[in-house]
């Protein structure tokens, strides 16, 4: 293979990567923006859609009706989640929602642990189509679908957060909750969209990753998780473009890393460019201005 | 004339500190109404109380006959209790459009799946809401302004907006706290009138507070003084001149 085809396929790599984190991270950055929360337990949302839906594949069903279960499922998992743990904690400090989105996490891993027991089970890639040819580069159907699906949804989110009154009424509560409260806006509501709409992405992300990397384990939610939290911190933590454009420069530099320096120093650069990150330009590349009048 | 608002034996407690104490207020339809006291005498505090942000220790607030106590914030705001803030609290990095159809949109009978979808019925309503709050912004003459960002307004028109804002709900009641704070006399003055406006042409009440004393006892017609969270005196604004304890709890003796 040249060289050239070489780099070419990274790209893809790249871009195949970052579409996956660009899901993740988008859950990530709507929730904090709404509910000023890292919800460390997104992550293994990932593993329970990749879990649920290797179940439901089980029972036979059709693909699609597998992915929209998963999906629903999911979403129902998140809003339970956030009216169960986070809810109660509202007024609290930020670190009392923080070490409970961290207990989260660490209930599901092991909950699933529990029940499929911590080895790898193989999952069948059950979404397949022909491999594009481009010369001499294959690109198998995981990496185009992923990417497609990926941005599709990321058209449709954006659409629907300038657009839909429910996006502007997102919007207005992660701007001024108070305000938009005596606005009429039902923020109780408007959280629940949030954690749906972010599970929901999560556990597509969740189904396609493992399409591209079986097997699947009930830790595999928690790097995938970390490295879209470094892209939505990247991006600027808050802002919906931020992330898309966080998790593709991840993507990037893994799969370049990986082919051209090393894949053994793979996670200690990505965790460099975070902590260079927070150090140089804390609000992130696209983020708000912290500053704050007096 | 039926009241609009009726306000009985009010109070809240801040742990130890009693805030407000015993407030009775009756807002008449159409009425402009204004809430003066001495800085910390606990009208903001009324506000928060009448908009759901505070719950009340004691007393029943009721908008045109129905209780309120127990409601949260954004049913009140959808009944009809709209408000303004002190400090200006617009949605900054939406339009200013989008500012005045945060708030109509709450007001559009349509479900999240019409809206999802982009159904007829949803197009129709749209179009009707941006007509709606561009036809509110002509009020004050920002319909030009319409697609900057909020916080690229001046000052003055900022605060225009967070009262185009709150007419978006469809109030019943307007609440204005500190509509002139750091405005200039004229701004002040050109303020004052188009309250006076507004009131006629939405056929509202309006609650004020207000520092400005010439500017309240210009405008409203009816006037109850706070003072340390207590009812010092109600009346017009020639009555609340001449009273005595007004006058020693604003000068001293």
């Amino acid at each position: 293979m040249s060289a050239f085809n070489q780099f070419l396929m990274q790209l893809i790599n790249g871009l195949n990567i970052g579409s996956i984190y660009a899901l993740i991270a988008l859950g990530y950055t709507m929730v904090y923006g709404i509910a000023k929360l890292i919800n460390f337990a997104h992550g293994d949302i990932i593993m329970v859609g990749a879990y649920i839906s290797l179940v439901l594949l089980g029972t036979g069903l059709p693909w699609w009706l597998v992915c929209l279960l998963t999906i629903i499922a999911c979403a129902v998992l998140g809003v339970v989640m956030e009216k169960v743990a986070y809810k109660p904690l509202r007024k609290a400090s930020r670190i009392s929602l923080l070490i409970t989105a961290i207990g989260i996490s660490y209930l599901l891993e092991n909950l699933f642990q529990l029940i499929f027991t911590a080895n790898p089970k193989p999952y069948p890639g059950f979404i397949t189509l022909p491999p594009i040819v481009l010369g001499s580069i294959t690109i198998s159907s995981n990496y185009y679908i992923t990417f497609i699906v990926s941005v599709t949804l990321m058209i449709i989110l954006n659409l629907f957060v300038q657009k839909t009154n429910m996006g502007k009424a997102m919007r207005a509560v992660s701007e001024d909750e108070g305000a938009a409260r005596l606005m009429g806006i039902n923020v109780d509501t408007t959280i629940s969209l949030t954690f749906a709409i972010g599970s929901a992405l999560a556990a597509i992300a969740g189904i396609l990753y493992s399409n591209c990397y079986s097997p699947i384990n009930p830790t595999m939610g928690s790097l995938p998780g970390i490295k879209a939290f470094i892209a939505a911190v990247l991006g600027g933590i808050g802002s919906i473009p931020g992330a898309v454009l966080g998790a593709f420069i991840l993507g990037m530099v893994e799969a370049m890393t990986k082919a051209y320096i090393s894949s053994q120093f793979l996670d200690s650069i990505v965790f460099t460019i975070l902590i260079l990150m927070l150090i140089l330009k804390p609000a992130g590349i696209l983020g708000r201005n912290v500053k704050e009048k007096v | 004339m039926t009241n609009v608002l009726e306000v009985r034996d009010l109070g809240i407690n801040f742990g130890g500190l009693r805030a407000v104490d015993g407030l009775n207020l009756d807002i008449e339809e159409n009425q402009l109404y204004g809430l003066i006291g001495p800085n910390g005498a606990g009208k903001t505090t009324v506000f928060n109380m009448l908009t759901g942000v505070y719950e009340p220790t004691d007393g029943t607030i009721k908008l045109n006959g129905q209780l309120l106590n127990g409601k949260k914030a954004h049913e009140i705001a959808r009944l009809g209790i709209s408000r303004t803030f002190q400090n200006i609290r617009l949605f900054k990095d939406m339009t200013v459009l989008e500012n005045v159809l945060i708030s109509l949109d709450t007001q559009a009978d349509y479900g999240l799946f019409t809206g999802i979808l982009k159904l007829p019925k949803f197009h129709a309503q749209e179009k009707a809401m941006e007509e709606e709050a561009m036809s509110l912004l002509s009020v004050f003459h920002l319909e030009g302004d319409a697609h900057k960002l909020a916080k690229n307004l001046p000052y003055g028109k900022q605060r225009e907006l967070e009262i185009v804002r709150a007419l978006g709900t469809h109030p019943k009641l307007l609440l204005l706290d500190e509509p002139a704070a750091g405005m200039n006399p004229q701004e002040t003055q050109e303020l004052m009138d188009t309250i006076e406006t507004v009131r006629k042409q939405f056929n509202i009440a309006v609650l004020l507070i207000e520092h400005d004393m010439k500017l309240v006892m210009g405008i409203c017609e009816k006037i109850t003084v706070l003072n340390y969270g207590t009812m010092l005196a109600c009346g017009t604004p020639d009555e609340i001149k001449s009273n005595p304890d007004v006058i020693k709890a604003y000068l001293g003796e």
